[in-house]
């Protein structure tokens, strides 16, 4: 994978700021999970965010959308404020598409109506237009077969490729990736990064979770290492993986058995 | 003989009604039930779950005694054999119904209702096109079970006087008993046959359901 060179370096990336995040802070009870979180992703611009396990890489994405109140700083998506419990949350989640790890599919739903619910439901948008764009974004992850089959019946990959597709159908301003291919068996881990990375080539602003290095260095613009809470470096992804600065980056790369 | 019929039929109806009353006010009933034993709180829970366990570790028939004559002693009420048998049946399907509903929700994955809000669906719309469906699927073959159960269950009602299709059934019996010594097997096969043509149909949509849900068909 080395793909890298296709994408817009970081430098010809017009430095409109899509999310804003100021001295975030998290904590479950006494435990300061984010302890200042200070960090900006630009419109078409991929960062990639790795750190060891439990090091708060999900509940930073999940305080982006307002699944987890804050107890200090700002986060704000285009200058508009992100407010855990507010009314304006559901207009702002609009534009943020989010990912799980976990298939989250809507079981009862065939494909086709898990990717049309929220344009139709949330979006007011006609019906059989709202099934032409699906179907679209269904032939361009390879499952245009797939539209009326329920999610059981769909591998664990063909599930996280309609996950994104559902996410992109609401022309999202930035999307949250959350490890979404750690769940997966091996053989299809890279049918679903290979639909990501052709997202970032498109221009498509993200923030990824990913345990996959090689993947993380083929697709980032940034990479961020956050760990104990707080963002300890961030790096273009040669930089980050040739030189880490810190000692701390050092170690955690190498519990990576990753070939290069 | 089609007299002896028609006296089985009405009996019958006595449990047939008496089920029908008691499952309507559980479904009601055990659904609110439900909802509050999802609550977060730690009292409620556990006075829920008290009350689960009460009604349940006791048999139906110690409780129709206690509702029948206890309750009758205590208060003065005067229940008839019914309305206790609907009390009873009301406050066990109540509670099962309860434990259902409780089940379902929290059955459902976390997931499921963070990724209807990260669509942007309200919680509005995220219960009705998600959270509610797929508990309805869940719930509903267990519904049919708990229905079919109860119905069977009724026949206890004969012990406080009610006159329902079992007790219906002796009575033939024993009018019969020297003319046609018989008579007991074709009685109780007429029993047999007459649950079997309520329950049965229950059991086949149960069944029908679930086998829909594992095809996931959906509508
Ligand atoms: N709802 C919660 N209540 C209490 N602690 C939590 C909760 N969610 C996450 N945590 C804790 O926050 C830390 C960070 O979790 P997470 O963001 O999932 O880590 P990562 O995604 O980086 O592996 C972990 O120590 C986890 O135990
Ligand atoms: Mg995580």
């Amino acid at each position: 994978m080395t793909e890298t060179e296709l994408k817009p370096s970081a430098a010809e990336i017009p430095s409109e700021h899509i999310i804003d995040i100021n001295g975030v802070v998290k904590r479950f009870g006494d435990n300061a999970i984010l302890d200042g979180i200070d960090l900006s992703v630009s419109k078409g611009e991929v960062v990639v965010l790795i750190g060891p396990s439990g090091c708060g890489k999900s509940t930073l994405l999940r305080c982006l959308n307002g699944l987890e109140p804050i107890q200090g700083g700002t986060i704000t998506l285009h200058g508009e404020p992100v407010i855990h419990g507010e009314k304006s949350l559901y207009k702002i989640r609009q534009k943020i598409g989010m990912v799980f790890q976990s298939y989250d599919l809507f079981p009862h739903l065939t494909v086709l109506k898990n990717i049309t619910l929220s344009p139709i439901k949330v979006q007011k948008r006609d019906k059989a237009e709202a099934e032409r764009q699906a179907m679209e974004l269904l032939a361009r992850v390879g499952l245009a077969d797939k539209a009326k089959s329920y999610p059981s019946e769909l591998s664990g990959g063909q599930k996280q490729r309609v996950a994104i597709c559902r996410s992109l159908i609401m022309d999202p301003e930035i999307m949250l990736l959350d490890e979404i291919t750690a769940a997966l068996d091996p053989e299809m881990v890279h049918e679903v990064l290979n639909v990501v990375l052709d997202l970032a080539k498109s221009g498509t602003t993200m923030m990824i979770v990913t345990h996959e290095m090689a993947f993380a260095q083929a697709v980032a613009d940034r990479i961020v290492f956050l760990d104990g809470g707080s963002i300890i470096e961030q790096d273009t992804p040669d930089e980050f993986f040739r030189h880490p600065k810190t000692e701390r980056a050092e170690r955690f790369l190498k519990t990576f058995t990753y070939t290069k | 003989m089609g007299n002896n019929f028609l006296r089985l039929l009405s009996g019958l109806w006595v449990t047939v009604r008496i089920s029908l009353i008691s499952i309507a006010f559980s479904l009601v009933l055990g659904t609110l039930l439900g909802a509050v034993m999802t609550s977060r709180n730690r009292v409620v829970k556990v006075l829920c779950r008290v009350y689960l366990e009460i009604v349940r570790i006791m048999p139906q028939l110690v409780w129709l005694f206690i509702v029948f004559f206890g309750v009758t002693r205590l208060t003065g009420a005067n229940f008839g054999g019914e309305t206790s048998a609907v009390i009873v049946f009301t406050i066990w399907g109540a509670a099962e119904m309860g434990d259902l509903v409780r089940g379902t929700f929290e059955a459902i994955p976390r997931h499921q209702f963070e990724s209807s809000l990260s669509l942007g669906l309200t919680k509005p719309q995220m219960y009705i096109s998600i959270i509610f469906p797929q508990a309805l699927r869940n719930l509903l073959p267990n519904v049919i079970n708990l229905a079919t159960r109860m119905i069977k269950t009724t026949a206890l009602v004969s012990i406080i006087g009610v006159t329902e299709v079992l007790k219906v059934g002796k009575q033939i019996i024993d009018a019969n008993r020297f003319e046609f010594p018989n008579a007991a097997i074709w009685v109780y096969a007429a029993i047999f046959f007459m649950y079997f043509l309520i329950c049965f149909p229950l059991s086949m949509i149960s069944r029908a359901i679930v086998k829909k849900q594992q095809r996931s068909e959906g509508e």
